[in-house]
């Protein structure tokens, strides 16, 4: 059975025009997560029953005259950090295993509003800590250009699905490049807005000061379209921009025309370089050749500061997440793990039955970086760590701030290599964090950013991506500027980049449920 | 075990007490401090919930403006400073009725600090100084099962959530010096003169017993600087912080039995624990908490879900300007508006009556008839219940009514404090309670003809006598009759019927 | 300038941030994340003295002030909803085990 490879746009127009319908359109991906997602294990739930329902009724409003949005009918999936009433929520833990939000995340609220039936709950790194999606509870995924490979992370689940043709579209977060990272190993287009621009509300807080959430897709009007969806203020988030979106289908559609004429195209020095892959590098300057063709302006930015990011980040992330993540303690949801006996040796205290949960439902990863929060955050050591990186953070957005003066947009490889092996990295913490060098920065400083398909590296022809950042609510640039580079790689390879991936192997016997 | 305490005296002539009072209020706010769940009291458990104060995982707080306004109000009446730029802290310790385990609080940016207020204590004035104002939410509450329901010892615990998020202003004194030997007065009147203020603002119902105004005693010892007086070679000032402490009653306990056991034990030569201590009203004692020590890491920094507040001076300088009359120039102006005396004054201020005489004036009593009754009958039985007048059950409405009967020649002062009982015993309104007991002044003359006529045909031997002139033996006739009228007689008509029949025209 | 910390923490220190962070590590886990966070903390040390004392903190990436709500009841979750996830209730609450420490 071949898969439903159209994109989100190319799939509206099909639904308008009464071609197919909402029903067909996503018991087609429903069709194929059976198919291949034995192998991908891009899905943590799919919720067939519920999609459809949804799917029949957006059929009936079109038959009505009465559609909700551009995407009314296109299924989508959502990053399990993201709280949906009826269906679980486990961001990739035990701890919540089989928890049932009683409410929907404001993204949630505006993908049911907008008429997009929910597929299911995609897998991620626990609780959005990690670059390659293995520190999942529930198992890896895998990459679909390579399924020994791991499809970069946290949301590893969402770019595999839509890589791999499950979803047309898909919802990911992003806390230090976790939608950019696995788009550029996975080959697809992945957007992580403006901090502020997309409603955290029901997002299962990481790093608060960091969280965004944003759209998972093959192309970049695809992702614009999504955008514009979840995007916008939420009087529940109090760090929502109240502004309205920028025109971003505009600016992509606009881009698409491939002219960059007068864009000012500013290269970072620290973000390549030594250690980046020399297949992602050369990738990469033949986007940035591509763009001056196209009219560009290059310009070669210092951001002396970024060198610090990577620093700064582990101090701040792990900080907030060990206090997000003190509320996982047994009382109220989730897991409860009560031991034999009290730590007093009588019955079992609270405390106890706390501990004993949060030991047995949180994973390494999620350990090692509430204890190092915890560190980092203590008296004695919070000027020393979290204050001293408070103002470091300072000054990396110094550097944005002088760098887009003298560029609309700033460009680098969104990730040092492309897909490692499963397994290769996961027992040594930092050069797992190395994974984010480039798309950290992005996250400290609340600048929007993309990351488009760069092409193929030649060492191991695995995808790479190249990664364009804004100012602060300039994200229709980063829409603008993305478009037309996707055009003109298109216009080089005569097809999508993901057209190239092998294909997925049939469905193993017993395959997804 | 027991602690010994030093006498007072003996403590006042060694040491100078520091004080310290934190006050936690409770905003009447419609909502809580950071979502839209109801704030009414006594709903069913766990009915007043949702995911941001119930903790849920990806919920988002947001700030209710008009908790801000009332901190703002807070900070202004108390003379303080209103910070420029200030945001929330999370206060980072577990337990379980804090859904997130953490507190979202202020830490080192108060929205309100440095200021003052003067309390009055018999006539003296000392000038107590306010380090911060801070808005701050409660946590929800929990119900322990087990043989004493008390939380040691308990098998387990039932939480309800629907507390959880309510606003709270935590005022904190600076240390209150010189205070001397009135230092537990000087504690008790702080508190309520507090209350006072904070009911002026109508910010908070104030009330310690149902705990929408929670008092912390704080207190230290140093030894006085006289060169006569020796002292150990213990550790001074050494703080310890008092807390379950529910009433006026309890702060001016808690704070003279805290000066009396610390100055034991440093008579001693031992050193006082830096721990929280509970009060026990019933025994009078306070007993150990937990070491109040840095093992509490409360690893505070700023919260990233809210934003900085930054009160616009010009709605400060509003709020400032709506602010009610301050404390000390109202009680000035009723003073002269009731024609009270220095004196009379100071009683009522002094027995926490300022705000109930003031309601039941204006509930159209006159203000002697109101003194008379807060600081007369009323008081006399708050003392025997060792309640608060605020807390008898007795409203100013109820008062003035009861007067309004007194004056309409319904009831008699005896009557009236029957009538007083019934309120206070929960039976219902004033007008309820002398249906159900029968207490209203018989009018009807044909009966109370009836019993002075036995009461003159009793007695003929004093009847005689008045027959005579004496008028003054009218008395136990009036007694007699009063008896067989049960008291539901107006005393002065009575007597008119008994010289009518007994004297001549 | 603060003093620079230390880099190395000890399997003492991971313990006592376990205590407070409410995780009851196994040994094996105390004898492998003291390192392992050392390792990590040396690489973070780095940012030590980047910052002079005049560069203010950033704890918000926007300017954003003064982001109220106003003062009005909204529906919120019934108690069925709120005790759903309840790994057990009694009488409408939630039921915790014995409650050692005191409130605060």
């Amino acid at each position: 059975m071949s898969a439903e490879t159209r994109t989100a746009v190319e799939l509206a127009g099909a639904l308008a025009s009464g071609e197919t319908t909402s029903v067909e359109v996503t018991q087609a991906h429903l069709d194929r997560i059976a198919e291949v997602d034995g192998a991908v294990h891009a899905f943590l739930h799919v919720d067939a029953e519920g999609a459809l329902r949804d799917a029949a009724a957006s059929d009936a409003r079109r038959a009505a005259g009465q559609t909700w949005s551009a995407l009314d009918g296109l299924p989508i999936a959502v990053k399990d950090v993201l709280a949906t009433r009826g269906l679980p929520t486990t961001c990739g833990s035990r701890i919540l295993e089989g928890w049932v939000p009683p409410y929907d995340a404001t993204v949630v609220a505006r993908l049911r509003g907008a008429g997009l039936p929910i597929l299911g709950k995609t897998n991620m790194d626990e609780f959005a800590m990690g670059s390659s999606t293995e520190h999942s509870a529930y198992g890896p995924t895998r990459n679909p250009w390579d399924l020994d490979r791991i499809p970069g992370g946290s949301g590893g689940g969402s770019a595999a699905a839509v890589a791999a043709y499950e979803t047309p579209l898909a919802i990911g977060t992003d806390t230090g490049g976790s939608i950019r990272q696995p788009g550029a190993v996975t080959g697809t287009v992945g957007v992580k807005p403006t901090y502020g621009g997309v409603s955290r509300y029901g997002l299962v807080a990481l790093a608060n000061s960091l969280d965004q959430a944003g759209p998972v897709t093959r192309t970049v009007l695809d992702a614009a379209l999504l955008h514009e969806v979840i995007g916008g203020h939420d009087p529940l988030d109090s760090t929502s921009i109240d502004q309205p979106v920028p025109a971003l289908v505009e600016a992509a559609r606009r881009g698409a025309d491939g002219d960059l004429t007068g864009v000012r195209i500013g290269v970072v020095t620290e973000l390549g370089g030594e250690g980046y892959q020399a297949g992602v590098l050369a990738r990469f300057e033949e986007s940035v050749e591509l763009m001056t063709k196209a009219g560009a302006e290059v310009v070669e930015v210092s951001c002396p500061h970024f060198v610090h990011a990577l620093a700064t980040y582990y101090l701040i992330l792990p900080a907030e997440a060990s206090s997000n993540l003190a509320r996982f303690d047994a009382m109220r949801y989730g897991l409860r793990v009560t031991p034999e006996a009290g730590a007093d040796g009588g019955q079992p205290s609270a405390e106890d039955v706390m501990r004993a949960t949060r030991e047995a439902g949180f994973g390494d990863e999620v350990k090692r970086r509430i204890i190092l929060g915890t560190y980092a955050l203590s008296s004695g050591y919070y000027d020393a760590y979290y204050g001293q990186a408070q103002k470091v953070r300072t000054l990396v957005t110094r550097d944005f701030e002088a760098a887009f003066e003298r560029a609309d947009v700033l460009v680098s490889p969104t990730a040092p290599t492309t897909a490692f092996k499963l397994g290769e990295k996961v027992d040594d913490p930092l050069a797992m964090y190395l994974n984010d060098l480039a798309t950290i920065p992005a996250n400290l400083s609340g600048v929007p950013g993309i990351s488009v398909p760069s092409g193929l590296a030649d060492e191991d022809g695995l995808p790479a991506g190249v990664q364009i950042l804004a100012p602060a609510m300039a994200d229709d640039r980063v829409y603008r500027v993305g478009a037309a580079l996707e055009a003109l790689l298109a216009q080089e390879w005569g097809d999508a980049l993901l057209a190239q991936a092998p294909p997925l192997p049939p469905a193993a016997e017993g395959a997804h449920r | 075990m027991t602690d010994t305490l030093l006498s007072y005296d003996e403590v006042l002539a060694r040491f100078d007490p520091a004080l310290g009072l934190e006050v936690h209020v409770e905003l009447d706010t419609a909502t809580k401090m950071f979502c839209g769940c109801p704030t009414t009291f006594g709903a069913e458990p766990n009915t007043q919930v949702c995911p941001t104060c119930l903790g849920l995982p990806g919920s988002m707080p947001v700030l209710n403006a008009t908790a801000v306004e009332s901190a703002i109000r807070i900070g202004l009446a108390l003379n303080c400073r209103i910070a420029e730029w200030c945001r929330f802290a999370r206060k980072n310790y577990f337990y379980p009725d804090m859904p997130k385990n953490f507190q979202t609080s202020q830490y080192d940016e108060p929205i309100a600090f440095d200021g003052s207020m003067d309390v009055e204590v018999d006539g003296e004035t000392f000038r107590v100084g306010i380090e911060r104002a801070h808005m701050e939410e409660d946590t929800g509450k929990s119900t322990h099962i087990g043989t004493t329901g008390r939380i040691h010892g308990a098998d387990y615990s039932l939480v309800d959530y629907n507390r959880a998020g309510i606003p709270l202003i935590e005022i904190v004194t600076k240390p209150v010096l010189g205070t001397g030997a009135k230092a537990p007065e000087v504690a008790r009147a702080y508190v309520g003169q507090l209350r006072e203020l904070l009911l002026g603002l109508g910010v908070s119902d104030v009330r310690m017993e149902q705990g929408s105004l929670r008092c912390d005693v704080n207190l230290s010892l140093s030894p006085k600087s006289s060169p006569d007086e020796p002292v150990g070679t213990a550790t001074l000032g050494t703080r310890t912080e008092t807390k379950n402490v529910n009433s006026l009653r309890s702060v001016e306990r808690a704070a003279r039995y805290e000066m009396q056991r610390h100055a034991a034990v440093l008579l001693d030569g031992g050193k006082v624990l830096q721990e929280t201590r509970h009060w026990h009203e019933d025994t009078g004692v306070t007993t150990s908490g937990r070491e109040k020590s840095d093992a509490e890491d409360y690893r505070y920094f700023p919260e990233p879900d809210l934003v900085p507040v930054a009160p616009a001076r010009e709605w400060v300088e509003r709020l400032r300007s709506e602010l009610p009359e301050p404390p000390h120039q109202k009680r000035a102006r009723l003073q002269t508006e009731w024609g009270f005396s220095d004196l009379e004054m100071r009683d009522t201020v002094g027995a926490g009556a300022l705000g109930l005489v003031e309601e039941t004036i204006a509930a159209g009593t006159s203000p002697q008839a109101a003194r008379k009754w807060w600081l007369g009958e009323l008081a006399r039985r708050a003392n025997e219940s060792e309640t608060e007048l605020a807390s008898l059950g007795v409203a100013p409405s109820d008062v003035a009514r009861v007067q309004a009967l007194v004056d309409e020649g319904s009831l008699n002062d005896k009557l009236a404090r029957q009538v007083l009982d019934g309120l206070i015993t929960g039976e219902g309104s004033p007008d309820e309670v002398v249906a159900a007991r029968g207490l209203a002044i018989v009018s009807d003359e044909g009966a109370l003809a009836t019993a002075v006529d036995n009461a003159i045909a009793a007695d003929p031997d004093v009847a005689d006598k008045i027959r005579d002139g004496k008028v003054a033996a009218a008395g136990a006739l009036i007694g007699a009759v009063m008896k067989e009228m049960r008291g539901q007689a107006d005393a002065g008509r009575v007597r008119e019927l008994i010289l009518e029949r007994l004297t001549p025209r | 300038m603060p003093e620079s910390p230390q880099h190395a923490i000890t399997r003492e220190e991971v313990a006592h941030l376990a205590d407070l962070a409410r995780i009851d590590l196994s040994d094996a886990e105390l004898d492998h994340l003291a390192p392992q966070l050392s390792v990590i903390l040396e690489s973070i040390a780095s940012i030590q003295g980047v910052a002079g004392d005049d560069v203010p903190p950033t704890s918000h990436a926007l300017p954003l002030t003064n982001v109220y709500r106003d003062d009005v009841v909204r529906p919120g979750l019934t108690a069925e909803e709120a005790l759903a996830g309840a790994p057990e209730v009694e009488q409408q609450r939630f039921k915790v085990p014995r409650i050692l420490g005191d409130e605060q």
